[in-house]
């Protein structure tokens, strides 16, 4: 994304706090193999594939300040795991500028790895009062499954979204460049 | 040009690291009276509204998406509720006897014993998604007598302990998450103990710092030990059902580990009591002088 106009930062803005009351009202109630799943980093992960490092990573920052405010967890765990994310999945399209339909699922479950991976690397930095038991790391594997299905579906979503404000996608501009000249064999023979 | 947007890059994400690390360590380093932590219970105050509408209308699709989880797990648990009823139907028997002695020699002791915790009943409308922070929101506060550290419980047992509480609507600290802790009672055997969580396996709890621990034994029940000391009045009465043994690790005394499983299903609660009058039976009335004469 190019340009920073009120209505892409109203839509942005909209995304995280419609997604972020789904999550903890209703997401985090519906239990799929003893787990909820987590849209957060999905949206985040979105947001950054979408528009760019920098409005991944602001996004992230502030989504998780939301949630931790809600939840009443501590400030600043959510939004730097966050905004790791958000600002790894806007590197991803500002250097790569991949044009495949399955990105966002690669991205969606690195995104939700990062997230809850590095969560709980920070909880343990913070210290734990209680025993940690081995199921922790079933815990973790199963979240990340859980969002590697969602990514596709939840980027969708956010792509519609910001779609008005959005340059062309890669694919787009590659199918462009070859019907209007340039790329195509008749024109180079 | 290029130059310019990588400097912009790197300066945004330097300061949001560093707005998140600040916060963490002023979050982390103030009391529960800090002001980020006063900020927090005002957006919750100001957010509860909203989250209770949407946890209203959202209630109709997130009872359809339980509904599969709940059919495949339908049989397994029809089989063992089976198992239970037939075990709970000779307890009933024996407990009926021993509550009617119970009964007999109070009124020899003349102990009087008011049970009046003034229970407070609310509904949960949120959530912690989080395995390492194991809370839920209640639409009850401190405009309806709910206070800090007050024992909550739903019809199956105990549930946790209100964390934080705003005018209208509280946090409560579930038995699972990682700071919770409770001095507990095997009934059967009589051991006190520790409840403790076991963060990552979300049905399970620990019962630690049993003096004999080879006397607890699977299927023994274990409820709240309540005051044992004056001096350090505990915020649990006694005899709230925590759970029940499921299973005990290790041979020696001392490397047991013995697993609760809940009695309350902490996964799908909806409403719960929060108890504040929680220490209502240790009355004034317990330690009145007798009278000598006339």
């Amino acid at each position: 994304m190019t340009t920073w106009s009120g209505g892409a930062v109203a839509r942005i803005a909209a995304i995280g706090l419609v997604g972020g009351i789904l999550q903890v009202t209703t997401v985090s109630q519906v239990l799929v193999f003893g787990v909820p799943a987590d849209l957060t980093p999905l949206l985040v992960a979105s947001v950054g594939l979408l528009c760019g490092s920098v409005a991944g990573a602001t996004f992230g920052f502030f989504l998780g300040l939301f949630v931790d405010t809600v939840l009443f967890q501590t400030l600043g765990v959510s939004s730097l795991v966050l905004l790791v994310a958000g600002y790894g999945a806007g590197r991803v399209r500002e250097l790569r500028d991949p044009g495949h339909s399955l990105i966002p699922v690669a991205v969606g479950a690195g995104a939700a790895a990062v997230t809850v991976i590095g969560f709980s690397v920070l909880q343990f930095l913070l210290g734990v009062d209680a025993p940690v038991s081995f199921l922790l790391v079933r815990q973790i594997l199963l979240v990340i499954i859980l969002d590697t299905l969602l990514a596709l579906p939840v980027y969708a979503v956010c792509r519609r979204v910001l779609l008005p404000y959005l340059p062309d996608d890669p694919r787009r501009r590659r199918r462009r460049a070859y019907t209007t000249g340039g790329l195509s064999p008749l024109s180079r023979a | 040009m290029y130059d310019k947007q990588v400097r912009r890059r790197r300066a945004v994400l330097v300061v949001l690291v560093a707005c998140c690390i600040v916060l963490l360590t002023v979050y982390f380093g103030e009391s529960e009276r800090g002001t980020l932590h006063a900020t927090q219970r005002g957006a919750m105050e100001v957010m509860a509204p909203v989250q209770e509408g949407a946890n209203r209308a959202l209630k109709p699709f997130r009872d359809f998406f339980g509904w599969f989880g709940d059919t495949m797990d339908a049989k397994q648990e029809r089989d063992q509720l089976r198992k239970d009823r037939d075990k709970l139907q000779q307890q009933v028997v024996r407990l009926e006897l021993e509550q009617n002695e119970n009964q007999q020699l109070r009124g020899l002791l003349s102990f009087d014993r008011t049970t009046n915790y003034q229970p407070v009943t609310s509904r949960v409308y949120l959530r912690s998604p989080s395995t390492w922070y194991s809370t839920v929101q209640i639409n009850k506060g401190t405009s309806d007598g709910v206070r800090v550290n007050q024992p909550v419980i739903n019809d199956a047992g105990l549930v946790g302990k209100v964390k934080s509480v705003s005018n209208g609507n509280a946090v409560v600290m579930l038995l699972t998450d990682q700071q919770f802790g409770v001095a507990a009672q095997a009934v059967r055997a009589g051991e006190p103990g520790a409840i403790l969580p076991a963060v990552g396996a979300p049905g399970d709890l620990l019962l630690d710092l049993v003096p004999r621990a080879k006397r607890v034994q699977p299927g023994d029940r274990v409820i709240t030990a309540g005051t044992v000391s004056a001096r350090l009045p505990s915020p649990f009465p006694r005899g709230l059902l925590i759970g029940t043994v499921k299973r005990v690790e290790g041979e020696g005394e001392l490397d047991r580990t013995i697993h609760v499983e809940p009695a309350a299903d902490l996964r799908r609660l909806d409403i719960v009591q929060v108890l504040t009058k929680p220490t209502a039976e240790l009355t004034a009335s317990a330690a009145k002088p007798r009278r000598t004469g006339p």
